[in-house]
């Protein structure tokens, strides 16, 4: 090793109190935890090490002692949570790699790097252990629009994630957008990356051994981004911007020159393991391949390749500095590696090397800054069971107490496609490349979509291939709010019928846990609860969950978010060809709704936008139902029966119908059953999918002989919507949809 | 045709180029790596589209000088033809083998849509199987495609039929509301004066291959076959 020495600047650290440990983020007792762990007072560096891997970020103290009971097993998961990302098997002894990962408080203080690197994070997450990143999702909610900041931050977030995602080549291919008051304070941005891997060449951050060289590989680390998991475990008070040098910068060039070495380099065998450096940097990432390796660590800090003059090792520790990787080297691989990495012009650095006495020991100028005993470290760090109350349920209300007015379902159906939350994105997606890598089958929106179809899902096929993915992530705040357990199903089975709906079989999921602070019960109470609902979905759906990411403390100045357990759902399909869009495929078929519509208006969005309500009880969700009714319509996909499919969700059935006519530029005529006309065309029952089809009896008589709830309502025919008589041309529900958010950000 | 794409660091869209090009023609492009200083021998190279170098300075000004640039101008100014597409063809008119530059989208933000481009010169080995003046619908996906150049230079291109493609609406009007980024009189690609060379911001590579919703970007690629063959 060849490394220079550097000239060790004048480094006045601070004493080492209980009152620095609290500005650290720790408690009293946390903080005597690491006096006993250790037999003495930390160092200053010690102490920086110990309150990131205790953070909430790093360690899930709070919520680990019940995602421990979440069901993460199933027969396609190969690797659950605790890796990078989830892995499971897609066939032809090939892998997907998935995980969402949030990155609201940065993208709340900063939102361009904020969003960009929560979108670089997430895709090292999947690269690291060998999958080529395939597709993103986002799912981001911002606060009312009528909130100061709610449009610099749309614009902030969607230009970093557009930044990023483009330049590294990844299309962005789905993802929401909601808007409510309770994201006021603070935006939620969760990134999801699906990737790609050969089963026999998926990377772990276990398996080290003794005596293997240690490997710094990418950008150079600075100052940025500093104690950065810190600041995400903590609720933001009034005037949180002035926490900006905590958010890392994102370089989407490196990433992409990051992802190209990292991936030509595990064609070789000289890595051994691979950890990115995430949250908390090189201090998560050296402890995580120990801890998990059962091995000891010492690292040359000296050799650490550095963007700025006069580092010390509690900065360099505690670097978020994005575009970086730890890795484990086969002893004498070292050059096969460097030739590599240095071919993409990145730094390529041996920095230390493992041992075998479970120690984290950090070297600077000369002189030992940390010896930390790893298992202690790891296996001590605080768990909490933190007292809740189990949520109050709202009442139910009387579903034909809110009809519609003299003017029908036509003007309520224009009011809705107009609001915020249903209207067209594309200023939105507009801004990504959905179509980069040239795989992509449908793509984000309703009408005139970039790859000139849509479906429920995203549906990304396979290289050479017949075989797709289909993606998409799902959540309705406003339901978990209301009912955290039917909220936390609906959320499951939302993106379960969505990938369905494409003809996809649903594999498994990904959640991102966004909620408020779990010191408050209620909180702790949602947090639990949800947990419950998302369990008991995914074990009825046989839909298990592969990775999770938990963003904690989304509160300002007391008030929280609506409970958000954000999921990403991955399915597959054999076939691409057999997949079906949401948008009507040919004029004179027939229309149908799969499923019971029973009227249900509680917490509707028609509730909230033409009668200003939100309250009312959760649509509940009858699992054995959602079961069948998927199965029953992805079997008709299959053969060709049904062709076009939407699941009916936000908006109720005329909302789905809409955006079919709309996806496929064709209209069509339907009649209500029901004298409720409102709970029929909005009510927001769940398991229910809108099908078209050529052969209406066979697909009734199929449906009669499942025992699957079916009803016909009306026929495809022209290029206007007719509703009980009432018409609207597709062409100006397009543009009431397309109204509202380029005219918001414009205003 | 034997084709050659160029690889940058920052490339991206070299699969989707290479997907085209073995679906139209049958046989895989060789990619060749930017530090390189030789090419193979082929009768069609493609600088492929992506952020080389990050676009941290002016989109493509890196990329013009890689080593295999060099290569690569010497064997287009000898007429070997060559394809350059969106940051590929910020590349070309930093090299100045076609003339113009690429601004900023007027929207300043970045776009993928899919758009509608008339095809301005059909005689050319590169638009041979399109009719005169034929509509076809392709995607961009660009942040800056924005194609400038002054009132005499439209001149000079169109008196030597160096326009290849225009922003049109899809009965094949050139409006403004039509022109994605503000491009100088629609302009969505151009030749050199001998059309040996094009460069053009829209991704006719992704209108190709089967499993593409559109496939309309097949007759650009179908021109070189029938040229090159």
């Amino acid at each position: 090793m060849t490394a220079v020495r550097k000239e060790k600047p004048v480094i006045q650290e601070p004493a080492i109190t209980a009152a620095l440990a609290k500005s650290f983020g720790m408690t009293a007792d946390e903080f005597q935890l690491v006096q006993d762990i250790l037999g003495r007072m930390p160092t200053y560096t010690e102490l920086g090490v110990f309150s990131v891997m205790w953070s909430e970020h790093c360690s899930y103290k709070s919520s680990r002692i019940h995602l421990k009971k979440l069901p993460t097993k199933g027969k396609c998961v190969i690797q659950g949570p605790g890796e990078g990302a989830g892995v499971i098997d897609i066939g032809d002894g090939q892998a997907a790699l998935f995980k969402m990962e949030s990155h609201n408080h940065p993208s709340y203080i900063e939102p361009y790097q904020g969003a960009a690197t929560g979108v670089g994070g997430i895709m090292r997450d999947v690269f690291t252990m060998g999958g080529r990143p395939i597709a993103n999702l986002n799912a981001l909610r911002f606060g009312e629009p009528s909130h100061p900041k709610t449009k610099t931050l749309v614009k902030g977030v969607v230009a970093g994630i557009s930044g990023y995602g483009n330049s590294t080549g990844v299309p962005t291919v789905g993802g929401e957008t909601n808007f409510h008051k309770s994201f006021n304070g603070n935006n939620l941005v969760n990134a999801m990356c699906v990737g790609l891997a050969e089963q026999d060449a998926i990377y772990y951050a276990r398996g080290a051994g003794v005596g293997q060289p240690i490997v710094y590989v990418g950008s150079k680390t600075g100052r940025d981004g500093i104690h950065g998991a810190t600041m995400a475990s903590a609720e933001f008070v009034d005037g949180a911007e002035d926490n900006r040098p905590t958010v890392q910068v994102g370089d989407p060039f490196t990433e992409k020159l990051l992802i190209e070495a990292c991936l030509e380099l595990m064609q070789s065998d000289a890595i051994i393991s691979i950890q990115d450096m995430g949250a908390a940097g090189l201090t998560s990432s050296s402890v995580e391949i120990a801890s998990k390796g059962e091995i000891g660590v010492v690292l040359n800090l000296d050799d650490v390749p550095q963007r700025e003059q006069g580092m010390v090792p509690y900065e360099i520790m505690l670097s978020e500095s994005q575009e970086r990787m730890l890795m484990i080297l086969k002893p004498g691989s070292e050059d096969t590696a460097r030739k590599i990495i240095e071919k993409w012009d990145l730094d390529f650095a041996v920095i230390g090397y493992t041992t075998d006495d479970k120690r984290l020991v950090l070297n600077m100028y000369g002189e030992e800054w940390c010896n930390i005993p790893v298992p202690p470290l790891v296996d001590q760090s605080p768990l909490y069971d933190r007292p809740s109350v189990a949520p109050k349920k709202p009442a139910a209300i009387d579903d034909t107490a809110y009809p519609l007015g003299h003017d029908g379902a036509v003007a309520a159906l224009k009011k809705l496609m107009g609001c915020p939350d249903l209207s067209s994105k594309r200023w939105i997606w507009e801004q990504y490349d959905s179509l980069v890598m040239g795989e992509t089958i449908f793509s984000p929106g309703i009408a005139n979509t970039q790859a000139l179809k849509a479906g429920d899902a995203a549906l990304v096929k396979i290289p050479n291939k017949a075989k797709a993915l289909a993606m998409t992530s799902d959540v309705t705040p406003r339901y978990v709010h209301a009912d955290p357990f039917e909220g936390g199903k609906q959320a499951v089975c939302e993106t379960w019928r969505n990938i369905t709906a494409t003809g996809a079989t649903p594999l498994a999921i990904t959640n991102n846990l966004n909620f408020g602070n779990p010191e408050k019960p209620e909180i702790m109470g949602q947090i639990v609860t949800s947990l419950e609902g998302i369990s008991a979905a995914c074990i009825a759906l046989d839909y298990p969950i592969a990775s999770g990411n938990v963003s904690l403390y989304n509160e300002t100045s007391g008030t929280a978010i609506q409970p958000t357990p954000a999921i990403g759902g991955v399915g597959l399909i054999a076939d691409y060809k057999k997949s079906v869009g949401l948008g009507f495929a040919a004029e004179g078929e027939t229309i149908l709704v799969i499923g019971t519509t029973r009227g249900h208006l509680g917490q509707s969005l028609y509730l909230r936008e033409l009668h200003g309500k939100e309250e009312g009880s959760v649509p509940p969700t009858d699992l054995l139902a959602e079961r069948a009714n998927g199965d029953f319509v992805r079997a008709n996909i299959m053969d060709g029966t049904i062709t076009a499919c939407h699941d009916v969700s936000d908006g109720g059935l005329l909302v789905a119908v809409a955006e079919m006519a709309m996806a496929g530029q064709i209209g069509a005529t339907v009649e209500s059953a029901d004298s409720n006309l409102a709970g029929f065309w909005f009510g927001e029952d769940q398991s229910r999918y809108v099908v078209t089809t050529k052969d209406a009896d066979h697909l009734i008589s199929a449906a009669k002989t499942a025992g699957i709830p079916i009803l016909k309502i009306g026929t495809t025919s022209g290029k206007s919507l007719v509703v009980d008589g009432t018409s609207i041309s597709v062409a100006d529900l397009i543009a009431i949809n397309e109204e509202w958010l380029p005219k918001y950000m414009n205003s | 045709m034997k084709s050659a794409i160029i690889l940058f660091p920052g490339s991206n869209r070299e699969k989707d180029m290479e997907m085209a090009l073995t679906h139209v023609t049958g046989h895989a492009p060789q990619i060749v790596w930017h530090k390189e200083s030789t090419l193979p021998d082929c009768d069609l190279m493609v600088l492929p589209g992506g952020f080389s170098y990050g676009d941290y300075l002016r989109c493509g000004a890196m990329a013009a000088h890689s080593p295999i640039m060099q290569e690569v101008i010497a064997r287009a100014n000898k007429g070997v033809r060559l394809l350059a597409v969106c940051n590929g063809f910020q590349m070309l008119v930093e090299t100045g083998l076609v003339p113009g530059a690429l601004l900023h989208n007027r929207s300043l933000k970045f776009i993928c849509k899919q758009v509608h481009l008339r095809v301005e010169n059909n005689t050319t080995d590169f638009t041979r199987a399109f009719t005169k003046q034929q509509v076809i619908q392709v995607p961009i996906a660009h942040g800056e495609g924005n194609y400038f150049i002054d009132a005499d230079g439209v001149k000079a291109l169109e008196d030597k039929d160096q326009i290849a493609f225009r922003y049109c609406d899809p009965s094949g009007a050139i409006t403004d509301t039509a022109n994605p980024n503000g491009s100088v009189y629609n302009i969505a690609g151009v030749f050199n004066d001998t059309k040996t060379i094009m460069g053009m911001m829209p991704h006719p590579e992704n209108a190709v291959t089967p499993h593409a919703n559109g496939h309309q970007g097949v007759g650009l690629f179908k021109s070189l076959v029938e040229a090159l063959a």
